[in-house]
This record gives C-alpha cells, structure tokens and sequence, in this order.
C-alpha cells in the first residue's frame, strides 16, 4: 500500500494502530528507557564542560600530535590537562582553572613551542562558580515556564491534558539528558540551548495532537456510539501522518547543522546544539504520541462522566451485538464533531448562492 | 459558502506588502549601517563577562543603582581603554546581573585587569587646580602651588606620601606636565591610594587637580539624594549624609578649608581616579549633613547623588568567564552556520515540494519570505537594539525553518482531511484554515513563552538564542496569516488546483485512494 493510501486509511480508521489501547506496553519502553538514562545519570553523571566547572579551554591552530601538545603544556607549567585533536588541524586543550595571569602566561609559552602567533591562539576561561550561576538560572527559567505553560494549557484545554503535556515533557528531557550522561557527550552551553529548544518543540507537538483530541470528543458525552479512548486514539491516527511529517521537516534542518557541525567544524557549538536536538526531537514526536495521549485518555477514565459514557456505548454495542467502533465506519463520516451535530436530516432550507437565487 | 467569501486574500497580501516595504525600509534607509551585527564567535574578538558582588566587609544587597553605576565605571574604562567598538551590557538584574564587555582582538594585554579592578570612592582636598592642559593653568595662587600640605585635613605625615613617587614637588611637577587630552588617560581603574597625593582630571578632561590624600572615604557616605529645595531657588541639589566618622572628618575639613581661598577651599569628588565634582565649601559643616549646590539639571544631580552612593557599598568584579576567539575561527563559523542553513533550507525545500507537489511551492515561498524577513530584522535590530546575531543565534533560525515548515504541514494537512470529507478546494482551504489557524496560535503561543521566559531569565548565549526563537515565532505567525494563507486561497482559485490533477497536491483521487469509506462519501 502507498503512504497516500495509508494516510488516507489512517484518517477514516479503517486502517488504525491502537495507541491509547496498548499504554502499558508504551509505558513500560518508556520506563526501560528512562531507567537507562537514570542509571547513566546517577552511574557516570554528566560530562560537563568548563562551562559549567570552571576551567580554561585553548583552541589551537597545529598539526602538532597529541603527545607533543601534552608535552608542551606541561613545560608550560599546567599538569593537569585535557587534549582533544579537532579535525586534522587544530587542538584543544582543556585546563583546570586558571588566573588571568596564568592564562597570558601560558599563552606565550606554548605559542613559542606550538611556533605560532599568540593572536591566532583562541581561549576560553571560565570562572568555577559561573557555570553554577548559569545553570541555576536556566532550572529557574524552566520552572517558570512550565507553571506558565501549565497554566496556559489548562486555560486553553484542561487540567488532565495539561498534566499529560507536562509529562510527556519530562519525559523527553529525562530521555536526552540521559542520552548524554550514557554517551558522556560534553555537556556546554549549546546542549543546554538544545535541550530547551525540545521543550518548546515536544510542547508544540503535543499541542497539535491535542488540538485535534479536543476537536474529535467535543460533544462526545453527547452520544452513545464512541467512547473517549476510541474518539483520542482516532484523532492520534489522524494527525500520525502530520506527526510524521512534522518530525522529518524539523529533523532535515537539524541534520544540516549536524552534518556541517561534524564534518566541518568537527567540534563546537553546531554539534552540541543539533545532537541534543535530534535525541529530543525523536523522544518528543515519540512521546507526543505514546505517551501524552494514552496517559491523557488514562487520566479522562477516572471521570466519572466518562466512565458512564464507556458503560453506554458498551451497552448499545452488546445490544447490538457488534464489536468496536463500527458507528463511523457505517456512517462514512470519520468526524465525530459533524456527525453529532449532524444526526438528522437538515429541517432548514437550504441557502444558494446569490447567483442561483437569481435563476430560480 | 460563508467562510469562503469572509477570506479576503488580497487585503491580507497588502496588508503584508505593506508590512514588508516598512521592514524593508527600516533596514535599508540610506545613510546607515546595512550589515548584521556579528557576535564574537562570528568575527573574532575578546568577549569578558563580570560578576559584580559587593566589596568584602560591605553589609546590604546589590542594588541595580550600583550594577548601572558600576557598568558606567567600566564603559568609561573601556573607552579609555583606546579601543574602537567596545561594548559594555549588562544582563540579568540585581544580584544575578552580569557585566558582558566585548573588544575587539585576542587577549589584549591588560584588558582583564583593568576591567577587574574595585572602583573607590574618595572626597580629597584640592591644593590646585586648572584647565587640563599641558602648562601651569593661570588659577592656582602662588601660596598654594608652593606648599601642597596645607593645613586642611588630617594634615599628612611624611610616612604617608607616596612611596615610590616622593615629594610633593615630584608630585606637583606632574601636575604641571599633565595634559587631559592625552588618549587612555581618562580610563580610570588606575591604582588610587587614599593615604597618598593624587593628580587626576576632572571626568569630563576639563580641569586637573592636584590633591591631597582622602580625607573623607567613600564607605563613610551613609547616603545620597537628588532633591529640589521647596523655596525652588538655584534649582536641583544633591544632599548628603555621613557617618559618625565621616561628620567628624567633615567638620574638620570643612572648619579649615572653607577659610582658603579658591581653589583651595575646593574638595574633589574622586570615582575610580577620576574628579566626578569639585564643589567648595562656603561654611564649615557640623552635624553630618551637607548639600551640593549648583546649576544642577535633574539628570546631573541624579547621576552625581548615584556616585555618592555607591561610595558607601562599592563593587568588587570577579571575571567569570573571558573568551577570546580569532577571526579566522570566527569566519571559519560563519561560513559553516550559513552553509548548514543553505543545506537546511534546501533540504526542507526538496521534502515540501515532493510531498505537496504545486501546494508544496507555496510552502516554499513562505519559507524564503519568512527567511527574507528574519534577515531584514537581524540587521534592523542589530543597528536599533544592539541584537548580535551569535552562531548559537544562527543555528535558532536554523531549527526555526522547521518549525516555520511545520505550521505548513499542520494547515495542509487539515486541507487534505477536508478534501478527504469530500469538500472542494476552495472551501477546504478556508474551513482547515479555521482550524488550523487555532492550532497554530496556540502552539506558536507556547513557542513564544518560551523565548520570553528564557530571555527574560537566562545569561550569556542562552540568551541570543532565545531571542532569534521569539523572532521567528512572530514572523511566523505574520507569515502564516498575510502570506501564505492568502496564497492558498488563490491556489484553490487557479484552474491547477480547480483541475484536481495527480501534480497539484490535493488531488481528490490520491486522497480517496486506497480508502473505500473515502471513495464513497467523495460521490455524496
């Protein structure tokens, strides 16, 4: 089958991959996985950068071998150090921290043995308490922002879908940031961009999902025929075709910077930033799927309305002795809005264009 | 159909015209800069951020009084500093603020320590005083040149004077020979002993001063305030009030040189080794109160009562962080942020146009054009508000594109599910666009809050990257609503689209295909 047809299929529910049904299997990889990450996470921890240790980093234009370099820094005096080779023509050399003194210091020294201009020499130094600072702001940023985002999706939703979105949300960040504490990828400031950036973008995957479980059970306690999972789980299917293509157009660009970061630049912020962004962007359409609706649709069977609903329709199911939603399939009609709106025929007179009036 | 005659494409593509041309022209009116504003990482340069805390023994909070004071200490120490395009910010407020400096070039010698340095606050008699030229200024009387340990003040003893720079005639040689024009002298931060003579300028370069040690220390000042006296004669005043310590010291000071003759009856006002006032006094003061007269404008007397105030609490910097990158590097980043836009953006073009066919186009348009405008207000920003485009900002509009790219996707995907209920183009188009334009706010909505928040909260590269998401955002919307919705609805219009063939990307036969549900509501 061609994946127009699949889409097509995928919007009346002909074709249809039970979502909301199977939560516990989604739950449970969920949780394997986030039990990974946290493993990394309290196992290995987080490699952090300078940024946030404190410390100096020395970008340096040479062929030099690693070895060597090692060797020149510590003639420079500097015991202790890091030594990454970027590429084929540039180290970085990563320090503890050092004084301002030192650093200038430092500089000229290995600029003799490395036999290059100290301008050319790019350096980064970074005091220990400021990535502390840093970092406290950003949680401090992330904590206003979601009782913001709470609040505002419980004005334009509910409560329950609200909380979902929230979930979901952590559990995207979980993932990434368990991603990188497995890896030990560096941690920098860029990362930290990254992984705010999932926050808006698995949000706004969340909400378009949403938008259309609004828009398929509004007025659902109105009728007997669907009950709340089967209308959500319609609604996920309908947008899976959008999930996906969503995904791929924020993944192409992503890719981009990836590609140009890693085979370019080899190092720097482009590869921080899109590594941290293509784990989260895959956990976030994950998760906007398997995980926000199924655990909205958990949360909506605690009503009691609800459960009424699920009782009525499958009292009129046994009556009639059918199994499932067949309601719309009879019907034709895959949009539950309409149809409830639509149950008789139409009593008003119908209204023609201005044309037409003319004519008759 | 009703929503189809309310869409009225061609208002909303003037109204966007019209918006394009004001942005157009913002950004390119002639006799201004028409360049972006790269940040250090873009074009090379040495980039030191400081954390303002309060000097050591010093009891209270920081107060955003003292972080502008501070930032204005060392802006005037950087433009001293000689340097071209040196900027000083500040971000974040009150205790969490920091001081970002940027100049130009890798690791200027002496820049760190320069910008490190604690600023005092002094009041020092003044022995003499003149223009700040090279050559004894006509004022100062003989008696006063002669002797420069008047009696004023805790009048200094010989272990006191400077140490390495010897007597006061040594002093008051260079007093003579000092010229304020000299560049790199109004810097401030140099080394100001209060227990030792100083000769100085004035802030401004007018006037120089040879003075005697402090007298009064800035710690000693309790406060500070601008006020306009009720009988509103002479204008605004700056009040003052000191310690215990600092009353007695007044008195005194005030008891023996408001006998002298001018300039000796004159005290300077010393902020980081610069004269920031030089006012007289006309009678000795007693009780720990005193006044600042003048022809002070409001603004003069506010600065000045700042100063003061930040006398009692000054301000010690720690560096933070200080990166210096060389242009090659920079340039080296540039080229690779645009290059993986150009890949980005191609890459995205290639996927809109093979899933969307014709409607895909569209799309595209909207992509250049929403790009077109970003770049227009990068440069616009960069010149109004100072926005640096950083590469963390570029791979923003970078990420951006998709998110653009997939408010297409969520409206097109609405007009295939309304093709799929068996609408005609011209009203899907406008009844997904109700839809869909809900959908979009309120995602874009949670975007934008994003940015704010972190912008509103964050320090350093979070920063910029913040701001470019909140850009975007909003051009996204204005994107959406006077461009591209528009332009569908005159797609839907075009005998193409009308033709419903296999090319156009709403083809009714794609869309029921496979489906036989679709095929039969499609013959309703």
């Amino acid at each position: 089958m061609k994946f127009n047809e699949v889409g097509n299929r995928l919007y009346t529910g002909e074709t249809s991959v039970d979502f909301a049904g199977k939560r516990n299997l989604w739950y449970f990889m969920s949780v394997v996985i986030i039990a990974i990450a946290a493993f990394g996470l309290f196992g290995r921890g987080l490699n952090l950068g300078i940024e946030f240790e404190g410390g100096a980093k020395f970008n340096v234009p040479s062929t030099t071998s690693v070895e060597e370099a090692r060797n020149i820094v510590k003639n420079a005096g500097v015991e202790t150090s890091v030594i990454i080779a970027v590429g084929n023509e540039r180290l970085e050399i990563q320090t503890p921290p050092l004084e301002q003194e030192a650093i200038d210091i430092f500089i000229d020294k290995i600029a003799v043995d490395f036999k290059l201009d100290p301008a050319t020499i790019t350096t980064q130094a970074v005091g220990p308490s400021w990535g502390a600072d840093i970092t406290r702001q950003a949680l401090i940023g992330l904590g206003v922002f979601l009782l913001l985002v709470i609040l505002f999706l419980t004005i334009y939703f509910e409560i329950r879908m609200a909380s979902a979105a929230i979930v979901a949300l952590l559990h995207d960040l979980l993932i990434t940031i368990g991603v990188y504490a497995i890896t030990g990828f560096e941690v920098t400031p860029a990362t930290v961009i990254g992984v705010l950036t999932i926050l808006g973008y698995s949000l706004y995957d969340t909400v378009v999902v949403f938008d259309k479980v609004k828009e398929n059970t509004r007025g659902i306690l109105a009728q007997s025929r669907l009950n709340y999972r089967e209308a959500a789980n319609l609604a996920l299917n309908q947008t899976l075709i959008r999930s996906i293509n969503t995904s791929i157009v924020a993944l192409l660009p992503v890719a981009a910077i990836l590609i140009v970061g890693v085979g370019i630049l080899q190092a720097g912020t482009l590869k921080d930033l899109a590594l941290a962004l293509f784990v989260g962007i895959a956990a976030g359409t994950y998760s906007s799927i398997f995980i926000a609706t199924p655990f909205l649709v958990q949360l909506k069977e605690r009503q009691p309305e609800i459960q009424a609903l699920m009782r009525r329709v499958h009292a009129r199911r046994s009556n009639a002795g059918v199994d499932g939603p067949e309601a719309m399939k009879v019907s034709g009609n895959p949009n539950l809005a309409n149809q409830v709106l639509q149950a008789g025929p139409r009593t008003q007179p119908k209204r023609f264009t201005r044309s037409k009036r003319k004519k008759s | 159909m009703s929503a189809a005659n309310r869409a009225r494409p061609a208002r909303l593509l003037v109204l966007f015209l019209i918006a394009a041309v004001a942005t157009s022209l913002w950004t390119y009116w002639p006799g201004q800069s028409t360049e972006a504003r790269l940040g250090l990482d873009l074009r090379g340069g040495t980039q030191v951020i400081l954390t303002p805390e309060l000097a050591p023994g010093a009891e209270g909070t920081l107060t955003q009084d003292q972080i502008n004071q501070t930032v204005e200490i060392i802006r005037q120490r950087v433009n001293g500093f000689g340097v071209a395009e040196a900027e000083v910010t500040v971000q974040g407020s009150g205790a969490n603020s920091a001081i970002v400096v940027t100049v130009p070039g890798v690791n200027p010698e002496g820049i760190t320590n320069l910008l490190k340095q604690t600023a005092r606050l002094d009041f020092r008699a003044v022995l003499a005083a003149g223009t700040g030229l090279e050559f004894p200024a006509p004022t100062p009387s003989p008696s006063g040149t002669e002797s420069p340990s008047p009696q004023p003040t805790p009048a200094p003893q010989p272990s006191q004077l400077p140490v390495q720079a010897a007597t006061s005639e040594e002093i008051f040689d260079q007093y003579l020979s000092l010229n304020c024009l000299t560049p790199g002298l109004l810097q401030g931060g140099r080394s100001d002993d209060p227990t030792k003579y100083m000769v100085t300028c004035s802030k401004d370069g007018f006037e120089k001063f040879l003075l005697a040690p402090a007298f009064i220390t800035g710690d000693q000042v309790s406060d500070s305030q601008a006020t306009l006296p009720q009988q509103g004669a002479g204008g605004w005043m700056v009040t003052l009030d000191f310690d215990s310590l600092g009353a007695t010291k007044l008195s005194e000071a005030s008891i023996a040189l408001s006998k002298l003759p001018s300039p000796q009856n004159r005290f300077g006002i010393v902020l980081d080794g610069l004269v920031v006032s030089a006012p007289f006094f006309s009678e000795p003061i007693l009780g720990g109160k005193a006044q600042i007269e003048g022809s002070f404008k409001a603004d003069e007397a506010k600065q000045l009562s700042q100063v003061l105030r930040y006398g009692a609490l000054p301000v010690t910097l720690t560096i933070a962080e200080s990166t210096s990158i060389s242009p090659t590097l920079g340039q080296d980043q540039l080229s690779a942020g645009l290059l993986a836009g150009a890949i980005g953006l191609g890459l995205v073009i290639i996927y809109l146009i093979i899933y969307y066919r014709a409607l895909g186009f569209v799309a595209v348009f909207s992509l250049i054009v929403a790009a077109g405008f970003l770049w227009l207000l990068i440069i616009a920003l960069g010149r109004s508000i100072g926005f640096t485009l950083t590469l963390a900002g570029i791979a923003g509009a970078i990420v951006a594109i998709g998110i653009t790219a997939d408010s297409f996707v969520v409206y097109f995907e609405r007009i295939r599910d309304e093709i799929r209920d068996g609408k005609t183009l011209r009203v899907a188009t406008e009844l997904a666009w109700v839809r869909a334009r809900r959908t979009l706010l309120a995602a874009d909505f949670v975007s934008l809050l994003a940015a704010v928040v972190l912008y509103a909260l964050s320090v350093g590269s979070v920063r910029g990257f913040a701001f470019t998401l909140g850009l975007t955002t909003l051009i996204d919307v204005l994107v959406a609503f006077w461009f591209t919705h528009p332009l569908v609805t005159y797609f839907g219009r075009t005998k193409l689209a009308e033709s419903g063939g296999m090319l156009t990307g709403v083809s009714r036969k794609r869309l029921t295909a496979g489906s036989p549900i679709l095929n039969e509501s499609g013959k309703q």
